[in-house]
């Protein structure tokens, strides 16, 4: 042929390879996305087949369906809150952790072992530790004198109450604040100490900028996943009490799988998704302003 | 001299600091195991009892028998054994495609793979739970194990960083004695990067075992239960009657396994988060 192959035997290999992850790239991706779009536009019962209505779904959602700016509300409200106390907590211990002290690897591991503790088990615990009267929290607090609130049966703890939960699983993003802190090049510090500055001038001036890489990594997946925060309030509080839990994800868990409104709950999926992406960019486009990135070579 | 002195006082302040950080950090997981052993009348008590006297496992054994656990362990290890299987196969071979190979449209895709990652799971549910449904799935073990056969984005992207470490002259030579990219693959990086599959497969029995929406939609059969959802069982209740001890005694059945796979390959745990920031 002389001409050189548009698809040689060689890309054939390549795609036979990757044709796990693209068949399934095709379905639980592309096709699966295509489709809530589909069903977004749909009544669709899952008994009967899908009845298309326009944007409809999307009318409800911004104009009738009174619980979602709630929902939305409440999302925020727990986003705002337990993504920067939890990135503050986790910056903090991994300051903590970088330094050699003997036994650091058993305090690491200490502040990692919550995260692996599996949600239904970290909700059970807490709703006992939560509990108004007898729960561990309200006992410590009244060990200080504090008349501890109600907690998940209260209408502004509630919320409150599931942050101060997500502070127990900050375990993942210590590690990962942990390993920049060591990525942190030595000669930087040593030329600053040389110049004579102090401890908080070289963490200001120097650790600070030098981990703002880290800090946007963790702010962007924390945001996505805050969003998306669904188990503990469907165990402990079922999005009570007076819907004050009741976070985007669960809402929506509800109208798809209680309600069996598929069509309208792929709306609310795609709305979030929208969200997310915006919040994203957002940030992205702030990182430009804060995060230092090194000069490649 | 006078830097030293400065230097142990701020150690012990920082060892002091993280000695009471790390306790309260365990004592939720102390105050569970200790509520699971104390005899019932000593769990409400008022100032409480912080060690459990006399100290009893009665409700280990009655809330096993209530959760039916050694059927609700099978089920989880069923799951949780093929999810293994199929994510370190999947996953292998797509990593091996993305690293080893050269192939058109292949820089793309590998772009492709990384956005998926930023896709949240809450868009593409709906869909496939109705994908499912049709297959005449629900109720099986199938859509929790079947996608794990079609790899995951964060495993492909996490083996692909250790199999670009290996030198290209171990495939060039192999490639001239006649070895195929399969038995490369199989005989060459497979045995190098065991390590690697270590913390893919660590990370897929974390995220099966501790897997509770899935198994929520999927399965309703209480006979066909995780263990997840079988403790979460326990809760749905009257509040007042609820049986703490036993449902706390449940939550240590469920932890258990996780802290000691934990305990024991911490090293794998940590390089894996460090390397695709997965959180656990």
């Amino acid at each position: 042929m002389g001409k050189k192959r548009f698809f040689t035997k060689k890309d054939l290999t390549g795609y036979l390879f990757a044709s796990p992850w693209l068949i399934g790239f095709g379905i639980f991706n592309l096709y699966a996305i295509i489709a809530a779009i589909y069903y977004s536009f749909c009544d669709y019962s899952i008994i009967e087949p899908p009845k298309w209505i326009g944007i409809g779904n999307y009318l409800e959602l911004f104009l009738k369906d009174e619980l979602v700016p709630t929902v939305f509300y409440n999302t925020l409200y727990y986003t705002a809150f337990a993504v920067p106390l939890g990135m503050a907590m986790a910056f903090f211990l991994a300051v903590l952790l970088n330094q050699k002290i003997r036994g650091i690897s058993w305090f690491r591991a200490i502040f990692y072992v919550p995260s692996v503790v599996p949600a239904v088990a970290s909700s059970i615990l807490w709703l006992w530790i939560f509990r108004p009267r007898d729960g561990l929290l309200n006992i410590i607090l009244g060990l200080f004198g504090i008349n501890g609130p109600n907690w998940l049966a209260s209408l502004e703890w509630s919320k409150p109450a599931l942050i101060i939960m997500s502070a127990w699983g900050v375990g993942g993003s210590m590690l990962i604040f942990l390993a920049g802190l060591q990525d942190v090049p030595r000669q930087l510090y040593e030329a600053a100490e040389i110049d004579g500055a102090t401890g908080w001038v070289k963490f200001w001036k120097i650790t600070i900028p030098m981990m703002t890489p880290t800090i946007f990594f963790v702010l962007i997946t924390g945001v996505i996943s805050s969003f998306q925060v669904f188990t503990a309030a469907y165990i402990m509080t079922g999005g009570g009490p007076g819907n004050s839990t009741m976070f985007y994800v669960l809402y929506l868990f509800n109208r798809a799988f209680r309600d069996f409104r598929m069509g309208y709950a792929s709306a609310l999926a795609l709305i979030l998704f929208l969200v997310i992406f915006v919040i994203s960019l957002i940030l992205l486009s702030t990182s430009e302003k804060w995060v230092y990135y090194e000069a490649r070579r | 001299m006078k830097k030293n002195t400065y230097r142990t006082v701020k150690n012990r302040v920082n060892l002091i600091l993280l000695t009471v950080l790390s306790i309260i950090f365990l004592f939720p997981l102390f105050w569970l195991f200790t509520t699971s052993i104390k005899p019932d009348y000593q769990i409400y008590k008022m100032p409480p009892q912080w060690i459990p006297n006399p100290p009893t496992f009665a409700a280990y054994p009655r809330v096993a028998k209530l959760i039916n656990f050694p059927k609700m362990l099978a089920n989880t290890l069923t799951i949780v054994i093929f999810t293994i299987l199929g994510t370190c196969l999947s996953c292998g071979l797509v990593a091996y495609s993305f690293s080893r190979l050269t192939w058109k449209g292949r820089d793309i895709f590998f772009v492709i793979l990384l956005s998926t990652m930023m896709l949240p799971g809450i868009v593409t549910m709906i869909p496939i739970f109705i994908l499912f449904l049709k297959l005449g799935w629900l109720n099986t073990f199938k859509p929790l194990i079947i996608p794990s056969f079609f790899g995951n984005a964060y495993f492909i992207f996490l083996l692909r960083q250790f199999f670009v470490t290996i030198p290209f002259d171990l495939s060039d030579s192999a490639k001239v004695d006649g070895a195929s990219e399969y038995q490369i693959f199989y005989h060459i990086i497979l045995p190098l990067t065991k390590p690697a599959f270590a913390v893919v497969a660590i990370f897929q029995f974390m995220a099966s075992w501790n897997d509770f929406m899935g198994p929520l939609i999927y399965l309703n059969d209480p006979g066909k239960f995780t263990l997840g959802l079988a403790v979460y069982a326990l809760t749905s209740g009257n509040q007042g009657s609820l049986d703490w001890t036993g449902i706390m005694a449940a939550g240590v059945i469920q932890v258990i396994p996780v802290l000691v796979i934990f305990f024991f390959t911490q090293k794998y745990f940590i390089e894996g988060i460090t390397l695709t920031g997965i959180k656990g």
